[in-house]
């Protein structure tokens, strides 16, 4: 098998693992109150770390400052309006297509 | 998110995910172009994207292999950009019921923008949205690969468009709605700064499963 097959294998295989391990992990038993507390803040933790990698994350681990900024703080903009997703999404795409072509 | 008593379908999942769709497919192709560039052939990056479905690994181990970087570098870096999959597992693991093999299809279906799209209150996770967005994004960014890697470009650079800032735009609109209760602020914002403080030294990937721990925040505060 070539390195691009074992690649795809490998890395197919330990995906589908992971992706599958918190619903299988979780299916028998409720956990405890405080393991519950903690499980329900994980999804403010977790997007926040999202906003921050993919807004300013780079090509090879540190940080990329560029046209993705200023479409984040246009999204903010629209967020404090009140906009709807698809409307902050737009906001975000346009303002940094914009800044990408005048700079 | 307007009525957050109404039921939901799949059909409201695929609705919610279409914009991002969009930049899901325009990914997928530029993935295409270059995992065929890079040496990877024509199907094989298509079964990829079918299968382990997560866009910043695929495009990890196509650059890697590429450069001439060597297939455990590749697996290696692929792996740890997918471990933040075990925490997000978790955060959605209440939407699943039934058999060992049902939860463990479905959970195939949770990428970062299905699963921050079907965020309801209280941590809570909507099944139907889950699936309908995954299941958009699936065919999306499968398709995307296919008509990359056998046609080639056929828009231009996703980057010139602004579409990679569609992604942190999403999940700022997400976060949004969640951080109301300060518990839960807390958590979003010590989660950031556990990603800022980690990102300068630690390979992609690390930081978002280091993040989670802020969650730790509200086990404290419950009690």
């Amino acid at each position: 098998m070539s390195a691009v097959w074992i690649s795809v294998v490998v890395v197919g295989l330990a995906t589908v693992a992971i992706k599958a391990a918190g619903p299988l992990l979780l299916a028998r038993h409720t956990p405890p109150p405080r393991a519950q507390a903690a499980l329900e803040h994980l999804a403010p933790a977790l997007l926040a770390a999202l906003v921050v990698t993919q807004a300013l994350g780079g090509d090879n681990g540190g940080f990329t400052v560029d046209a993705r900024l200023a479409g984040l703080a246009a999204a903010a903009a629209a967020l404090l309006l009140r906009a709807p997703l698809l409307l902050v999404i737009t906001v975000a795409a346009v303002t940094a297509a914009l800044v990408r072509l005048i700079a | 998110m307007q009525h957050p008593l109404s039921r939901r379908t799949y059909l409201d999942g695929v609705r919610a995910a279409a914009p991002i769709g969009v930049a899901a497919f325009a990914f997928g192709l530029s993935f295409g172009v270059l995992a065929r560039s890079a040496g990877m052939g024509r199907v094989a990056p298509v079964v990829m994207s079918a299968t382990t479905f997560a866009g910043s690994a695929q495009f990890a181990v196509a650059s890697i292999l590429g450069a001439g970087g060597g297939l455990v570098t590749a697996i290696v870096a692929a792996v740890l950009l997918n471990l933040r999959y075990g925490p997000i597992g978790l955060s959605a693991a209440s939407a699943f019921e039934g058999p060992w093999w049902k939860r463990a299809v479905l959970a195939q279906l949770v990428v970062d923008e299905s699963w921050a799209i079907a965020q309801r209150d209280e941590g809570r996770i909507d099944r139907h949205l889950l699936v309908g967005a995954g299941l958009l994004l699936l065919v999306c960014w499968t398709t995307g690969t296919a008509i990359g890697a056998f046609a080639g470009d056929l828009v231009a650079d996703p980057e010139s468009l602004g579409l990679d800032a569609a992604f942190p735009a999403l999940f700022l609109t997400l976060l949004w709605t969640q951080v109301r209760e300060r518990s839960r602020l807390l958590a979003a914002l010590g989660g950031a700064a556990i990603a800022l403080v980690l990102m300068p030294f630690t390979g992609p990937g690390v930081p978002i499963v280091a993040a989670s721990l802020a969650c730790l925040i509200g086990a404290r505060r419950s009690s």
